[in-house]
């Protein structure tokens, strides 16, 4: 599903994040990405979805040569990975439901699909009955409950999901977990960075650990650190 | 583009003006005030162009011929005069005609010229208007080269003075309103932009979830297009009404009567369109331009 071959990337600024970078992640896969902050974590999230290219090497996501596409095609790419930040990145001029269909007017879908996809999306991540709240009349659980949504609406083969709990409590974190876990079963592939110690080591998934731009560690049932 | 793609782009760029009351409201604003000052300002420089153009047209040259040509000789120099190019069309004025117009112009000093009739020293003459009064001094010098004609005048010296004045006059305007048209979108396109930074978030989502760049500018384009047209409207309806108050001032008024002005129509319908042009069109741009920074993540 993702695929990276010797991944370099150098910023304008100097600072090299990662170096050498070799990965294999496969459709289906529930990965968690581990490390300390600055290891690389967030650039190998942005290769994947071209916020960023790399300086050197060769990168595949679901086939597609992210090295030869061109901006036409990124916005193809982008419509088949889901993606979740830890600041939820909700529009707050828009309800609940405007937030999804969002995502789906971007892709031209009628108001037909729309007014029947959107609720089963919200009945997936258990926010059914709030279709007409604004993000400001949310908790957090539940705002990142409807990116979640978002991502998902147009059923992406990947989602990646970039700390999806930091900003979260215990509680809302493992809602946030259990609905990863149910898309996961659905045959979502599943990249998560995170650095809750907690819930790596309680879910046992793939773990990859990322330093100095490096994977220094890939576990299929790993925990947070290293065993 | 799906049509119901398209009723969204609409209903987005409108909800996004909605919702963003206040930097709608100063990028309209911006639009009314900078369109106002224009507006007036065509309007003034419209009409003395047509001011300084009446002026030229009284320009005339003025060919006096010899007194011992037959009749057909004057046909063939009017002719002649008739295929200068430039010229648009010849008067002919017999010495006879001449002095009955000097004798109406003087009034009650025409009893001085009483008595010439038998040895009027006035000569024949051909009136000729130019196509271009600028052309007048070229066109006069030609007409003195023909033969049988003894002087020719169209005010040597104070004509090139005038024309001075009216391409300063012309040229002062032109630059004032280029100026001004500059101003007016650096203001608008520049408070459209600042419209568009606060909702770089958005654009960037858009991205995100997959949208193509086309796809993001629609909405924009359509709200700058509105914010344009929005913020023409109120300048238009000012200044029409201003300049057709003005008009009927002007010509209630006697010791304005010199003053002629453009008639309401087509002068209404000109700065109007081309408010309303510069208003959309600086609007649509300003928003391109503006969403083009953000296209690039």
């Amino acid at each position: 599903m993702i695929k990276m071959y010797d991944v370099w990337k150098r910023y304008p600024n100097g600072v090299i994040a990662l170096n050498g970078f070799n990965v294999n992640i496969n459709r289906g896969d529930f990965v968690y990405l581990v490390g300390p902050s600055g290891a690389g974590k967030s650039t190998f999230i942005k290769l994947i979805y071209r916020e960023e290219r790399p300086s050197k090497g060769q990168i595949f996501v679901d086939g597609m040569n992210l090295d030869r596409i061109k901006s036409k095609r990124v916005a193809q790419l982008r419509r088949n990975i889901g993606i979740v930040f830890q600041d939820y990145r909700l529009l707050p001029t828009l309800t609940v439901s405007e937030n999804i269909a969002f995502a789906m007017e971007v892709l031209e879908k009628t108001s037909e699909e729309i007014k029947r996809e959107v609720p089963d999306v919200l009945d997936m991540v258990g926010l059914r009955g709030k279709e007409n709240s604004f993000p400001n009349q949310l908790s957090g659980g539940e705002q990142q409950r409807v990116a979640i949504a978002r991502a998902l609406i147009n059923r992406p083969a990947v989602l990646i999901a970039d700390e999806p709990t930091g900003n979260l409590d215990p509680l809302n974190a493992w809602e946030i977990m259990n609905v990863l876990e149910r898309i996961n079963l659905n045959g979502t592939t599943i990249v998560m960075a995170t650095h809750n110690k907690e819930i790596v080591n309680r879910m046992k998934k793939r773990v990859i650990e990322i330093d100095r731009g490096q994977v220094v560690r890939d576990e299929v049932k790993g925990g947070y650190d290293n065993a | 583009m799906r049509s119901i793609t398209l009723k969204r782009h609409f209903r987005d760029g409108i909800r996004n003006m909605a919702r963003n009351g206040s930097m709608t409201f100063s990028a309209i604003s911006a639009v009314t005030v900078t369109l106002l000052i224009l507006g007036v300002v065509l309007t003034l420089a419209m009409n003395i162009n047509h001011l300084v153009n009446e002026i030229e047209e009284q320009v005339e040259i003025i060919v006096e011929l010899a007194d011992d040509i037959d009749d057909e000789r004057l046909a063939d120099i009017g002719l002649l005069l008739n295929s200068f190019t430039g010229v648009e069309g010849i008067t002919f004025v017999s010495k006879e005609e001449g002095l009955e117009q000097l004798k109406e112009r003087m009034g009650d000093q025409s009893y001085l010229l009483e008595g010439l009739e038998q040895e009027n020293p006035l000569y024949n003459m051909y009136i000729v208007n130019v196509i271009n009064p600028q052309d007048v001094q070229v066109i006069a010098e030609k007409i003195k080269g023909v033969g049988d004609v003894i002087d020719v005048d169209y005010g040597e010296g104070y004509v090139e003075k005038l024309f001075a004045i009216t391409t300063w006059i012309r040229n002062i305007g032109i630059v004032f309103i280029i100026g001004l048209a500059f101003t007016a979108m650096y203001l608008i396109s520049n408070t459209i932009k600042l419209t568009i930074t606060t909702r770089s978030k958005e654009i960037e989502l858009q991205k995100l979830v997959g949208a193509t760049n086309g796809y993001i500018r629609w909405p924009f384009f359509i709200e700058g297009l509105l914010l344009g047209v929005l913020g023409a409207i109120i300048p238009i309806i000012l200044v029409l009404v201003g300049y057709f108050f003005l008009l009927q001032k002007v010509s209630g008024d006697l010791s304005l009567a010199f003053l002629n002005l453009l008639p309401f129509y087509p002068i209404s319908l000109q700065v109007g369109l081309i408010l309303l042009g510069i208003g959309a069109f600086i609007g649509m741009w300003g928003s391109l331009i503006s969403v083009h920074r953000f296209l690039k993540i």
